[in-house]
């Protein structure tokens, strides 16, 4: 403890950071929630020392445009799909690499690589992968891309991934993909920490009971990471919810494909797009929609977990 | 359920490659452990006694040796096929289950013909609780329980299945002192209630003196000695177990035996018949003394520690080993503290005389 006399030293110590926080974090909130509720508020004219009047009406705004609504539902779709999926492969391969004794460490290291990979770059690699490319109405493209070679390996039919002329569901399935893999490094990096930190005992003393396999791993093993998995989770939906780079390392920044700009674009790309247009009022308001959703998802992720967390 | 091992030793491979030097943590041990009896495998830390424990357990798989339950050779028999109980040193319940949860769930894993229904399995967990007294705490989880407590829902969760064998590793290391001498005694009537064949681990004499029906004292893998507590304490093999048990410790000091008389220093102390001349390492219990004002052995006296009942004298001595030469004797002799010297006769029967350089006990005729 700090002698009470000197308190003013550690103000002192934590001036630096404190004056930055209030500079560039919670004074630019306080102003978001100040430009949502003034209607049509421009930055521009925020210059030009126009008046704005307060009120909600930047929040209708943002709930009455349909593109919007479609940024929230891709949101949602890409949420409650690359969660799961990501955390049980990701529960799955932490077992299995915490099972290996040879190469495990290099294979540790593999699969970490994505995550200190720009995910831009990655992006990019991904959409070389699925891109047709020299797609002609009538014939044979240059090439098919590498995943279609595989599905045509396996006896398919090639898919339109990404190209004009492809499907909602096909571009969602990219994407789905790209931010799973994506997703996984950080995810097995967590749970496989947790999984060694398992003391060993309980594994022995599963084995002197005859406990099955299947058994230890729903009894035992889950059950004790569960507060490795609750973290994984919920910090999955917060990742989730602010999906936005990931649409952009894929499709670009036009957020689709180029026969129908926009289609795949996400929350956070509204609330840029928006800025970008100098429409600061609809970009405040969307981001503190955003931030409300976030929240109620969190509460109810820690609710669920409560229950489920067992110590 | 009687436990045969046959020459049972495990070598571990060396884990620091320059030396290459491999580790013989238990060597050619040959034993059998009677029906029903509470054996203690005796020793200080690294002697190979957990080792022991786990071969029988079948969590390590010996290098060479046998191992019998009964007459059956279980030596390549895997763990969960061998019917044993194992109490781990710091118990491993399960965290997240409750202490009927942990209690049920060897149970939940029988298959097959064993499989048991609902009810039965409730019963029997209400009974291993009840055996060890924790039949009010069922819907607790572990981390609400004492240490005391874990220790009985571990020892419930390796009994509800009714072991051939229960061993216990170390079960009385994370307790306090009272609730130890408390807990060993739960054990010996938690053995002698279900008759089940049990083997535990202990670094502390005393715990497996208390309890134990055979002890079995090891040291760097190899086994010193075994029998009853009784007898290896009155006739230890050599000087390792002679030092080992007891407390307060033996009394260690060089001497000689010249004509049958032994001597420490130049004071012959005791007439020992039969022993040829020759230096020797000389063990005295601290019961073993007899204060007489021309008693045959002279100490400086350093200070009487009052016990009640006893009282600890603590003397010096040129031919000890150790600083000091520690006698208990009985508190209703007068002691003169301010006397600088103190005069003890030795009683023949707490002394041993061991060979100086093997360290093997000389047996001579007490009259």
């Amino acid at each position: 403890m700090v002698d009470s006399k000197q308190h003013w030293k550690a103000w002192l110590y934590l001036a630096p950071a404190i004056v930055l926080l209030l500079i560039f974090t919670v004074w630019p909130i306080f102003n978001t929630v100040a430009m949502a509720f003034q209607n049509g508020y421009r930055s521009l004219g925020s210059i030009a020392q126009v008046e704005y009047s307060w009120g909600v009406e930047n929040f209708q705004k943002v709930i009455e445009y349909s593109d919007f609504k479609i940024c929230l539902q891709n949101t949602i779709l890409l949420c409650v799909t690359t969660v799961p999926i990501s955390t049980i492969l990701a529960l799955l391969i932490a077992v299995a690499l915490n099972s290996i004794k040879p190469l495990q460490k290099i294979l540790q290291t593999i699969f970490f690589l994505p995550y200190v990979t720009n995910s831009i770059a990655i992006g990019m690699v991904f959409a070389a992968m699925f891109n047709i490319v020299g797609l002609k109405p009538e014939g044979v493209p240059d090439t098919w891309g590498i995943i279609n070679n595989v599905v045509m390996f396996f006896g398919g039919e090639p898919i339109n991934w990404m190209n004009p002329g492809s499907s909602y569901v096909a571009n969602m399935a990219v994407m789905i993909i790209y931010i799973v893999w994506n997703a996984l490094p950080f995810k097995i990096l967590i749970l496989l920490g947790g999984l060694q930190s398992i003391n060993k005992q309980y594994y022995d003393a599963a084995k002197v009971d005859g406990t099955p396999r299947r058994r230890v791993f729903t009894k035992i093993t889950v059950p004790l990471l569960s507060p490795m998995l609750a973290y994984v989770i919920i910090t999955g939906f917060i990742g989730g919810f602010k999906e936005y780079s990931s649409i952009i390392g894929i499709f670009g920044d036009k957020m689709g494909p180029a026969d129908d700009a926009g289609r795949l674009n996400t929350m956070v790309g509204y609330i840029y797009s928006s800025m970008a247009d100098s429409r600061q009022g609809l970009a405040s308001a969307a981001a503190l929609i955003l931030f409300g959703i976030i929240l109620v998802v969190t509460t109810i992720n820690n609710q669920v977990i409560k229950k489920r967390v067992h110590y | 359920m009687k436990v045969v091992l046959e020459n049972l030793t495990k070598i571990f491979p060396s884990r620091d490659k320059k030396s290459g030097k491999e580790v013989v943590a238990v060597n050619n041990f040959t034993f059998e452990i009677p029906d029903g009896k509470l054996i203690g495998l005796l020793g200080p830390s690294g002697c190979g006694k957990s080792t022991t424990l786990y071969m029988i357990s079948g969590l390590q798989k010996p290098t060479s040796g046998k191992i019998f339950f009964g007459e059956d050779d279980v030596t390549e028999l895997s763990t969960e096929n061998r019917g044993i109980g194992l109490v781990f040193q710091n118990y491993a319940l399960y965290p997240h289950m409750t202490v009927k949860q942990n209690i049920l769930f060897p149970l939940q894993n029988l298959k097959g013909k064993d499989k048991l229904p609902k009810n039965e399995m409730l019963e029997r967990a209400h009974h291993a609780a009840a055996l060890v007294q924790i039949d009010e705490l069922m819907e607790r989880k572990p981390s609400e329980l004492s240490g005391g407590q874990q220790q009985r829902v571990a020892i419930a969760r390796a009994l509800v299945k009714m072991p051939r064998v229960l061993l216990l590793d170390e079960p009385l290391s994370n307790l306090d002192a009272r609730l130890r001498l408390q807990t060993r005694e739960e054990i010996r009537r938690i053995q002698k209630e279900t008759g089940i064949t049990t083997v535990f681990v202990t670094h502390d004499q005393e715990e497996a003196m208390s309890i134990s029906d055979l002890i079995v004292v090891m040291k760097l893998g190899v086994v010193q000695q075994i029998g009853q507590p009784q007898e290896v304490y009155d006739n230890p093999s050599n000087l390792f177990v002679a030092k080992f048990l007891g407390t307060p410790p033996i009394n260690v000091f060089t001497g000689s035996v010249q004509n049958g008389k032994l001597y420490l220093g130049e004071e012959a102390v005791l007439d020992v018949p039969g022993v040829a001349d020759q230096p020797v390492i000389v063990g005295i219990r601290p019961e073993g003394f007899e204060l007489s004002n021309n008693g045959a052995l002279t100490c400086g006296l350093n200070n009487v520690e009052v016990m009640g009942r006893d009282v600890s004298i603590v003397s010096t001595h040129a031919a000890s080993v150790n600083p000091v030469v520690r006698s208990i004797i009985n508190a209703d002799n007068r002691i003169d503290t301010s006397s600088a010297t103190v005069r003890y006769n030795l009683k023949p029967h707490k002394v041993f005389l061991f060979n100086s350089e093997t360290e093997e006990r000389i047996q001579f005729e007490v009259k």
